[in-house]
């Protein structure tokens, strides 16, 4: 199995003190497509800034795909491809500029960068934008432009620092089918968010961060695996003015016609509700309390601080 | 990077510079036509023509080299700093920071996008001078080899002082308070064998009389100062802000977090 980034004890520490990263490991498989979770302030842009050379770390050593970011800079950088959290293009150029220079800047030929210019324009919907200033676009399109610089030199390994933060959820869902098929082409993609379900719907394996550290890192099954309960949401048909007694199953009355029942896992659903016939309690519609991920989450994170 | 893909990445920074001051023309390439303008009709005409001659010249051609070289200093200089601050703000620098861009193919396209425009300011100015005095070249190499090397001093000192800019600010400090006065007291304006001998020696600390003066020597024949000297100083500035500028890229002074 090739590596497509391997970080070995990378430290970061601030010249004001604050140490942002704390002798962290990590690897990304090729063809990966993994998340890179954390709260605010976690080190998820630090240890991307430092990928890119947009930072300088103080310890350890970052590989991409066997190159060492330190000693073959080159070869390093020709495999990434980073689209960041802010927009950091010159608004006043033209869309078309943007990519096709950035295309110059890794040594592509002009006439190959605009071949793939108009191939990454056309299919991340900019094309007709392509003669307008990159200030008059809106912000999701300038989302999509940082995507189609990053990918104008074709990296093996595409980064993406909160692609979807502010997009509208249309255009959320057009941009992880868009990163799902370049992913499925080869490309690896590591991407940090603050949506638990993009990460869930998207990648395989997750690192989550905190306060510099790693705390987890596997794949997003045998994480889901550790939860042993799930909180489930039942809509009544009729008024409930107390919290029904249910035999092994703990419940609470939200609202009258809203109630939570917790199952744990491998338990059956059909015992839940020949409880709840039982009870003469009739349902209307069933949902999850919340997204599975993200109490998963705030457990890994609540409990990396204590 | 192989060389070739070096010098795509070159002079992709380099067309990016000029398609830049070319589409803000108006910002750009026309201020200093008219301000030389003014100054041709103001000092060269008006109060020229009451001075009467200058090391043998008339005011008017004594006046001419030192405004071409002036407005190839500030224009230089000016590119370059205004162009790097503006991508540094805007962090579009990092498109090429995270790029396999050596530094020093960074450093040299500012440096000849600022070059670019300091020649291009030179020549437009050169041209309307015309309209003023007949001009000829006295020896064409010294006047082409000054002019170049001058650009380039300006240019780097220009990269410099945008790396270290924090602010708006911090760009215009170094033109408003060290190198317009130094312009106007190196020898734009008058030779310096009119002032005091201990005023000539503080002259002579100002590297920009150099510059102005082997150009005037290219133009006219005439010199306060050895060529030789000139050219050799501008080759110091030139090495030393070259190794300063690379040091400052390679440690990502105000660049890398």
């Amino acid at each position: 199995m090739t590596i497509a980034l391997s970080i070995k004890a990378l430290r970061k520490v601030y010249s004001n003190g604050f140490e942002a990263l704390k002798n962290i490991d990590l690897e990304v498989a090729e063809g990966d497509f993994f998340a890179l979770l954390g709260p605010n302030g976690a080190g998820k842009s630090t240890t991307i800034s430092i990928i890119c050379s947009l930072a300088i770390k103080s310890a350890g050593t970052i590989r991409i795909f066997g190159h060492d970011i330190d000693t073959d800079f080159s070869a390093a950088k020709k495999c990434i491809g980073i689209v960041p959290q802010e927009f950091n293009f010159n608004q006043f150029e033209k869309v078309r500029d943007i990519v096709i220079n950035q295309g110059g800047y890794y040594g592509l030929p002009r006439a190959l960068c605009e071949e793939r210019t108009e191939k990454y324009l056309r299919k991340l919907g900019l094309w007709d934008k392509r003669q307008s200033p990159a200030r008059s676009l809106s912000g999701g399109m300038k989302r999509r432009l940082m995507i189609a610089r990053a990918l104008i030199h074709e990296p093996k390994l595409l980064i993406l620092d909160e692609p979807t933060a502010g997009v509208d959820i249309e255009l959320r869902r057009s941009m992880w089918q868009f990163l799902q098929e370049i992913n499925q082409q080869g490309t690896t993609i590591i991407l940090t968010t603050h949506y638990l379900e993009e990460a869930e719907s998207l990648c395989r394996n997750i690192g989550i961060i905190d306060k510099g550290e790693i705390v987890e890192s596997t794949s997003i099954k045998k994480l889901l695996q550790r939860l042993d309960q799930e909180v489930l949401i039942f809509d009544l048909q009729e008024e409930l003015y107390e919290s029904p007694q249910l035999e092994n199953f703990q419940s609470n009355l939200i609202d009258s016609h809203t109630l939570e029942i917790v199952v744990q896992k491998g338990r059956s659903l059909n015992a839940v509700f020949q409880c709840l016939n039982e009870k003469g309690i009739e349902v209307t519609s069933m949902r999850n309390k919340s997204n599975r991920l993200e109490e998963l989450f705030i457990s890994l994170v609540e409990s990396s601080q204590e | 990077m192989t060389l070739l893909e070096q010098w795509v990445s070159l002079s992709t920074i380099i067309r990016k510079e000029i398609v830049r001051f070319t589409r803000i023309w108006v910002q750009t390439l026309l201020p200093p036509v008219i301000t030389m303008t003014l100054y041709f009709v103001i000092f060269g005409k008006l109060i020229g023509s009451r001075i009467g001659q200058m090391d043998g010249f008339t005011y008017m051609e004594f006046v001419v080299p030192g405004l071409i070289m002036m407005s190839i200093i500030t224009n230089s200089y000016g590119n370059v700093v205004s162009s790097f601050f503006s991508v540094k703000f805007q962090k579009s620098i990092e498109e090429l920071l995270v790029s396999p861009t050596p530094n020093y193919i960074i450093l040299l396209g500012y440096v000849l996008g600022g070059v670019a425009r300091g020649l291009l300011v030179g020549v437009v100015v050169t041209l309307v001078s015309f309209f003023f005095t007949d001009l000829t070249i006295h020896n064409l190499p010294v006047t082409i080899g000054i002019v170049f090397l001058t650009s380039v001093v300006f240019a780097l000192a220009g990269f410099f002082n945008a790396l270290f800019a924090k602010t708006f600010d911090d760009i215009s400090i170094i033109p408003t308070f060290v190198l317009t006065p130094l312009t106007y007291l190196g020898g734009v304006f008058y030779s310096i064998s009119l002032l005091p001998d201990f005023w000539q020696g503080v002259s002579k600390l100002n590297p920009i009389l150099y510059m102005v003066n082997a150009f005037r020597y290219g133009i006219l024949g005439i010199s306060d100062i050895s060529i030789v000297s000139a050219f050799i100083g501008v080759m110091v500035f030139i090495v030393a802000l070259t190794i300063i500028c690379l040091y400052l890229l390679a440690h990502g002074t105000r660049l890398r977090s």
